[in-house]
Formats: C-alpha cells, structure tokens, sequence
C-alpha cells in the first residue's frame, strides 16, 4: 500500500523528520490494503509519540548526558578482558581509553589503522600481505643481528641478519645507498661476512662515534613513517563480501590515503586528532561518536548515541577539538562563579577580581550559589511586562 | 608503491559540505532568530573549508548521517583562526 500525498503532507507539518516519513512507507509497502480509518490511527499515533519523545524547551540534557555515561563508567574498570597469547594488536579500552577521547589527548597511547584494499588486493591474501610488508616501516636496526663498534679506528661493523633480509626483500645494495648518504662517512661491504662496515673521515671521540651509531640504525630503508606493524585480517566488509584489511600499529592517515592501493573511502584510524587534520571537524565529530560508541557496547553497556552526539557536539563546537573539562568547555564559561564552583575554586575567583569580570546570573551553577531559582526546566519561562498594552489598560482603568 | 591524491570530501568519515548562498543564509538566520556567531564554528583552515573553499562569514550546510534520524542538517560558521573563543 502506498502513502497518499495528503497524510505525507500532514506528516510534515507536523515536523515529522523524514526518516520517520520513509520508514512508514517501507512498512507500510508490505501490507496489501489498510482502511482509512485504521491509516489515520497510525499516523495519529506516529505524531504523538514522535511529539513525546521530543525534548522539551528548557529539559537538563547536559545533567542527563552527564549521568547516563557516569553511571556505566563505574562499571567499566571492573570488566576489562583480556586475551592471552591471542594475534591481536594492543589497544586501550575500558576506562583510560574514554578518558583519552573526552581529554581531547594529543595522541592515543595505542594509535591503531584499519586499512581497507581496492580490487584486487582485498580478495587475495598474497596480494594483501605484499601490501602490508610494503607499509610497514624497516629500519636499518631491524635488519642486523649484531654490531660493533670500535673506538680506536672509529668504524661501525654491522652484522647483517641474512634471514631477515630474505623474508623483507631488500638487497645489500639498497642498504649500503641509503648509509652512504649519511655525510663523512665512508661505507665498504663484504658480502662474504654480510657485514658492512662503516669509517668514519674524520676522527670521532666516544660519544661522537655512539651518535653516529644511532644515527645510522635509525635510517627508514622503506614503509610509511609510523607504521610499526602490519597483520592482515579476513572480515566482511560493508558489502557483504569477504575481503582482507590491513591492521596497523601507529598511525599515519596522510601518507595511507594517497597510497594507490589502498582504499582510500574507509581508511579508519583511532587518533582523532589527526583525522581533524587531514579530514576536518566534522570527521572528528564523527570519530568521537563512533569511537566511544564502540568502547561502551565492548563493554556490553547500553548508553543511548543522543548523549555522545551531545558530548561530540559541544567539544567540536568552535571548530577545534577541546577537552570536557576545565580547559575545554567547562573553561570558556563566561560567569565566574560557575567556573569557580567547577575545579580550583580560588585561582578563579582571584582571575576574576583581578580582571574586573561581570557576573550576569545566567547559569546554573552561580544561580544556586546566589539562591535563586535556576534558568532551566519551568523557570526557563520569563514573563515580560507589554508596556503598550500596560498603559492601555491602566488608561482604561483610570477613565472608569 | 604508486601515490595517488586522495579527495578528502569522499571518506566515509566527512559529511556533505555545502556553502549557503547570501539569500539562504539571511533567511536561516531570520528562521532561527540568531546571529551568525551563535551557531557552531568551522575553522576557514579546516581541510574540508579548503577544499569547498569557503571563506570567513560563510555559513556551511553540513547533511550529516545521523544514527537516529537518518538524515540531519547542521550548520556551522566558517570563522578565522585567530578568534577568541566565547
């Protein structure tokens, strides 16, 4: 059965949203014939209780928001599981990591990547894991087993681990092109001790000597820069279709998504910060909802997403990312008295002595410090006082 | 390993971005009864303004993919970073 343009009509003024709208017509696709009368019941009751489940002006969202995450962040510490001697990458969860993503941290202590593959790199484990040894980043200090230094002659001898370089596929060549870049060095190899040894020009004391050392293990030979460790996965992508993804350790979403192979769309990492670099604000704002949503439900806590897409939103709301506390929002209050009643009640009362600040009884916290009744839920209501019709009335009044 | 760039607008991550003509933004303003500075901020050095080329004063229609709603539309104004927050 179709939906007539009249109850569509009717729907809208109403300020039905229209998801609502088009799920009434899936379902009601589904039935072969409904009276009228039945019809106008349920789009009756649809507006009543979409108006039910509306907030009301003046409603404490904040407190609820605020308590709906508390209550199960209790729960949390007490359940955190664990995996042993399971492949798995090491990440946060439970309470440190919610903290992490409400603080507004710089960087995650466990920053991960999930990156998805294009055809035909997704369907072939080979292909995949091609991909994933080429992402991972490979210092010359992973390649070697051993090396020496020796002070008197001023060389480094590194002892190169042939089984390694095998299974990553580099050649003696490429690691000897990229040492003899490092200035004043001179580099010769021995390819039947697979050692390389490297003379320095000019003379060097002890430490001088070490610093080169670490210098020259910490040379990139290839991969993406923070990239520490790769795994291919088997999961069932969003289309339904079985494919191969990469796991990453470390994080680095500029450099992935140019890389052709890799599937640009769906590229996901956990470091919210660098997405609001590379993507912008609003992918922030969905990163925080989407990662803090999955934290809750790993735990097995119900929490409605409307109070993390509130929290989501008041932390993207000046186009940064700031923290829930007293450098982020709780910081820019304006009253000082709120701020005051926060955290580190003296350093703002003096701030505000100091500078002369106005205290103009908006909010909450300086209102019931003061007293009074608070701005929200009934007594949002003011009442204003129409002088015109005042006077009218007073004129009138007066004549009789 | 082949590079290709990336355009950011198509990540499952960013929303639709659209930038308001003068004559919707004035009558936006008028439907909610606010001034521009009200509404949420986007920074003009935000990847995405960059891209769609926005400019301070713009105000931006964000279609967001809501997991209650469906569909949702926001708005954000496209301010300078040198703003003092409020």
């Amino acid at each position: 059965m179709k939906l007539s343009k009249y109850y569509i009509k009717k729907l809208r003024d109403e300020g039905i949203s229209e998801y609502v709208i088009e799920k009434l017509k899936e379902t009601l696709s589904k039935y072969k014939k409904i009276s009228n009368k039945k019809l106008r019941k349920i789009i009756k009751k649809i507006i009543e209780n979409y108006k039910k489940a509306q907030v009301h002006p003046g409603e404490n969202i904040g407190v609820v928001t605020a308590q709906s995450i508390g209550e199960p962040g209790t729960q949390m510490t007490l359940r955190t599981f664990h995996f042993v001697g399971v492949k798995e990458l090491n990440v946060t969860l439970g309470l440190p990591r919610l903290i992490e993503i409400f603080d507004a941290r710089k960087k995650p202590s466990t920053p991960i990547m999930r990156i998805p593959l294009k055809e035909p790199y997704r369907s072939s484990f080979e292909k995949a894991y091609e991909v994933a040894k080429k992402l991972e980043e490979l210092f010359v200090g992973d390649l070697i087993s051993k090396y020496d230094t020796d002070i008197i002659e001023s060389t480094i001898t590194l002892y190169l681990n042939l089984n390694i370089l095998k299974e990553r596929n580099i050649s003696f060549d490429v690691i000897t092109k990229a040492i003899s870049q490092v200035k004043g060095v001179d580099v010769s190899i021995s390819k039947k001790a697979n050692t390389i040894t490297i003379k320095s020009k000019k003379p060097l004391n002890v430490s001088q000597l070490y610093k080169l050392r670490e210098k020259i293990l910490k040379i990139r030979l290839k991969g993406v820069p923070k990239i520490r460790r790769t795994m291919v996965k088997r999961v069932i992508g969003a289309d339904g279709k079985e494919e191969y993804i990469i796991e990453a350790e470390g994080s680095n979403l500029k450099e992935i998504l140019n890389i052709e192979e890799v599937d640009g769309r769906r590229v996901y990492t956990n470091d919210i910060f660098e997405v609001f670099n590379v993507l912008g604000i609003e992918a922030a704002r969905n990163l925080i909802i989407k990662e803090s949503m999955k934290l809750l439900e790993e735990q097995g806590l119900d929490v409605n997403v409307k109070h993390i897409m509130l929290l989501a939103d008041m932390m993207t709301r000046t186009g940064r990312i700031r923290q829930i506390g007293r450098h982020g929002v709780v910081g820019i209050k304006s009253s000082p008295l709120a701020k005051a009643a926060f955290e580190i009640t003296t350093k703002h009362l003096f701030e505000a002595a100091a500078r002369g600040d106005n205290e103009n009884l908006k909010g909450i916290a300086e209102n019931i410090i003061c007293g009074q009744y608070i701005p929200t839920g009934t007594s949002i209501i003011k009442v204003y006082l129409d002088i015109e019709k005042y006077i009218q009335l007073i004129g009138s009044i007066e004549h009789a | 390993m082949g590079k290709t760039n990336f355009n950011i607008l198509e990540h499952e991550l960013v929303p639709e971005h659209i930038i308001l003509s003068k004559k919707e933004k004035i009558k936006l303003l008028k439907e909610l009864n606010i001034k521009p500075h009200q509404l949420p901020w986007i920074l003009v050095s935000d990847p995405v303004c960059k891209k769609i080329g926005a400019k301070p004063g713009d105000v931006i229609m964000i279609i967001r993919k809501s997991p209650t709603a469906g569909k949702t539309v926001a708005y954000r104004y496209v301010v300078p970073i040198k703003v003092k927050e409020a």
